[in-house]
């Protein structure tokens, strides 16, 4: 989904461009979005399964309250992607069910 | 019903508006407000004493359309872009229409636009005559639109075209 | 190692904004803690002007107000800010835990004041849990807060003030909103709101429900309905919409974790959002440290949060012995905006809510009861 350039309000003050790795593959962000966002923005809505009955799940809240946007990032599993800043090298993937602790 | 549509019915929208005879002696300002809610920035904005003071912060808008001078600073001063300015005699030709307009891309002075009325419908074309930063200068514009003088009365939104 | 204070503030929107404010300009030592990595709450996404009375900032934006009120905090040296810091809970010494950046941190505050806001309703349908459904927050914060357009095609579920506002806001981010369905027979927003919809050629259907969504990893469609007065579905009156997006503005709830959790007598309130702290007219629980503010104390908008985080403020105030006699004058002011405000139609749910939050009743008693 793209980003907008122009607002009738908004002022959009982008941050650094900066990459990190969904996946495998490199997806392009800027300093300041969140994970989901930045995957929001690359095309990227399905983040993760259900643990039951494999359902797609994607971003819902947006303000960590409900987990669907769980995802495994830099190794940790259940990181709420909607709350947690990408940073430059991270390395996001789809997680295995509820994930490794 | 207004509840279930979100459009006033023709006697909601007499009872807020002038008397023809008004209509048609210069710009005079339309609070298209129909229900009480708290909220009083368009009295606190008017410079001409036009709007009735509020005793409660719920009461509707009440403007002394003698009073008003039609200048159109309330328009960007209310939050609910409810109030609009008409001139039915703008030129000998034409009639004018004031909203409010918080959508990209702004026109140019001059654009072929499209009028369009409170359902959304389009109703007929109109130019623009000017684009005025609201007097609130928070992005909240003013389109002056020239309107057929029958249709004063209906446009209150505009579509730009590509 | 402890950190003193004499007010806790927990959550920094515009309850908690206007509850920091309020003491530390009077004088006490104030924390403040918020989950985000920014101070505003819902204040950050919300650009349209805001209603109410001059000195509540009516006729600013939200995102300005937000602004306003970050920068007195950060001008405020008694003001001590957590950012990126959840309240863990509220232990029986009155010790409140906080993790900042992943460790853990103990407070000792004479007052609490919770005003940790609300968090959305579900709507139960099939496929609800597919990408492509959000809810409005989610929408705002997509948009407004990171620019990012949540979808091409989009329908919007609720026209109470939430539903009417972000579809007003998905059309200036030049999205195409296909239609807004509400299932009561009235639109429950501001109809001012509404008529800025209409104009601008999107329907409202009324007495209409979402039956299902379709799609296999994404929304694709979604199939809406009308109902009857008994509030079922009519069969034959199904309509398919093409939409990528389902938007959910389908009413919040008080985030109340800590209220219950710290023994606070709570009531249910289906007027103010659900379970609410049970608290006398000047915001204080049934726990004598503990005050609530804003959403979390029930559900309504801004500006009586911010009122209400003002009232919080100046009774923790009065109760803590610091400038008792300015505080009760400016108090009964602020209950007396809270009333205006609320005096009118569309204040009158609120009003019926609040007579429960005084008496309390037994919904709310024995539902928590089993977790001490």
């Amino acid at each position: 989904m793209k980003r907008l350039k122009k607002h009738p309000v908004l002022d959009f003050e982008r941050g650094k461009k900066i990459s990190f790795k969904y996946n495998g593959k490199k997806i392009k962000a800027y300093k300041g979005e969140t994970i989901a966002a930045a995957l929001h923005a690359a095309g990227v809505k399905k983040l993760k399964h259900s643990s039951r009955l494999n359902r797609p799940r994607g971003l819902f809240c947006a303000i960590g309250n409900c987990s669907s946007c769980l995802m495994e990032v830099n190794g940790i599993p259940n990181v709420k992607t909607c709350v947690t800043k990408v940073k430059k090298g991270m390395t996001v993937k789809e997680q295995e069910g509820n994930g490794d602790l | 019903m207004l509840e279930k549509t979100g459009i006033p019915t023709s006697d909601e929208i007499e009872e807020v508006s002038p008397s023809k005879k008004r209509l048609k002696s210069g710009p005079v300002a339309i609070a298209e407000c129909f229900r009480q809610i708290p909220c009083d920035p368009c009295y606190h904005s008017c410079t001409a004493g036009a709007f009735a003071k509020f005793g409660d912060i719920n009461n509707k808008p009440n403007i002394d359309h003698d009073k008003c001078t039609g200048c159109g600073v309330c328009i960007s001063n209310c939050p609910g872009l409810a109030i609009f300015v008409v001139d039915y005699n703008y030129t000998e030709k034409k009639g004018l229409v004031k909203i409010p307009y918080e959508y990209l891309p702004l026109p140019k002075e001059g654009d072929e636009v499209v009028g369009l009325d409170r359902q959304g419908k389009e109703v007929c074309k109109a130019t623009v005559e000017k684009v005025e930063d609201g007097e609130n200068k928070d992005k909240t514009f003013v389109i002056w639109l020239l309107v057929p003088k029958d249709k004063v009365m209906d446009v209150r939104n505009m579509k730009v075209g590509e | 190692m402890m950190i003193y204070a004499d007010v806790l503030v927990i959550g920094g929107g515009p309850a908690g904004l206007s509850s920091a404010i309020t003491t530390a300009e009077k004088g006490a030592e104030v924390v403040l803690v918020e989950r985000d990595d920014t101070l505003g709450g819902q204040l950050v996404k919300q650009t349209h002007m805001f209603f109410g009375s001059k000195n509540e900032f009516a006729g600013s934006r939200g995102i300005n107000i937000a602004e306003n009120l970050r920068k007195k905090v950060n001008e405020n040296d008694n003001i001590k800010v957590f950012l990126n810091s959840t309240a863990q809970g509220y232990y029986d010494d009155g010790i409140v835990g906080i993790s900042h950046h992943e460790r853990f941190k103990k407070i000792k505050a004479k007052k609490v004041i919770v005003a940790t806001g609300a968090s959305e309703k579900m709507l139960p349908f099939p496929n609800n849990d597919l990408p492509g459904v959000y809810g409005a927050g989610a929408v705002q914060t997509l948009m407004n807060v990171y620019g990012i357009v949540p979808g091409e095609n989009v329908l919007m579920i609720g026209a109470g003030n939430i539903g009417l506002i972000v579809s007003y806001q998905l059309l200036q981010a030049g999205v195409n909103l296909v239609g807004i369905v509400e299932a009561d027979s009235e639109i429950g927003g501001y109809l001012v709101h509404a008529s800025k919809i209409r104009r601008a050629g999107v329907p409202i259907y009324t007495e209409h429900t979402i039956q299902e969504a379709k799609g296999k990893s994404n929304v694709e469609k979604a199939v809406i309905c009308e109902l009857n007065d008994n509030w079922e579905e009519i069969p034959g009156t199904e309509k398919e919409l093409e939409v990528d997006t389902i938007c959910l503005a389908v009413g919040l709830k008080p985030i109340s974790d800590i209220l219950i959790q710290a023994d606070c007598e709570m009531a249910y309130a289906p007027q103010l959002g659900g379970d609410v702290a049970v608290r006398d007219e000047n915001l204080q629980t049934t726990i004598e440290e503990i005050y609530v503010a804003g959403d979390s104390a029930g559900i309504e908008e801004a500006t009586a949060a911010m009122l209400e985080g003002e009232l919080a403020g100046l009774s923790a105030l009065m109760d803590l012995g610091i400038s008792k006699k300015i505080s009760k004058k400016q108090r009964r002011k602020t209950k007396e905006n809270l009333a205006s405000l609320r005096r009118g139609p569309v204040g009158r749910k609120i009003r019926e809510g609040l007579k429960i939050t005084k008496e309390g009743n037994d919904a709310g008693k024995n539902r928590y009861t089993h977790i001490r």
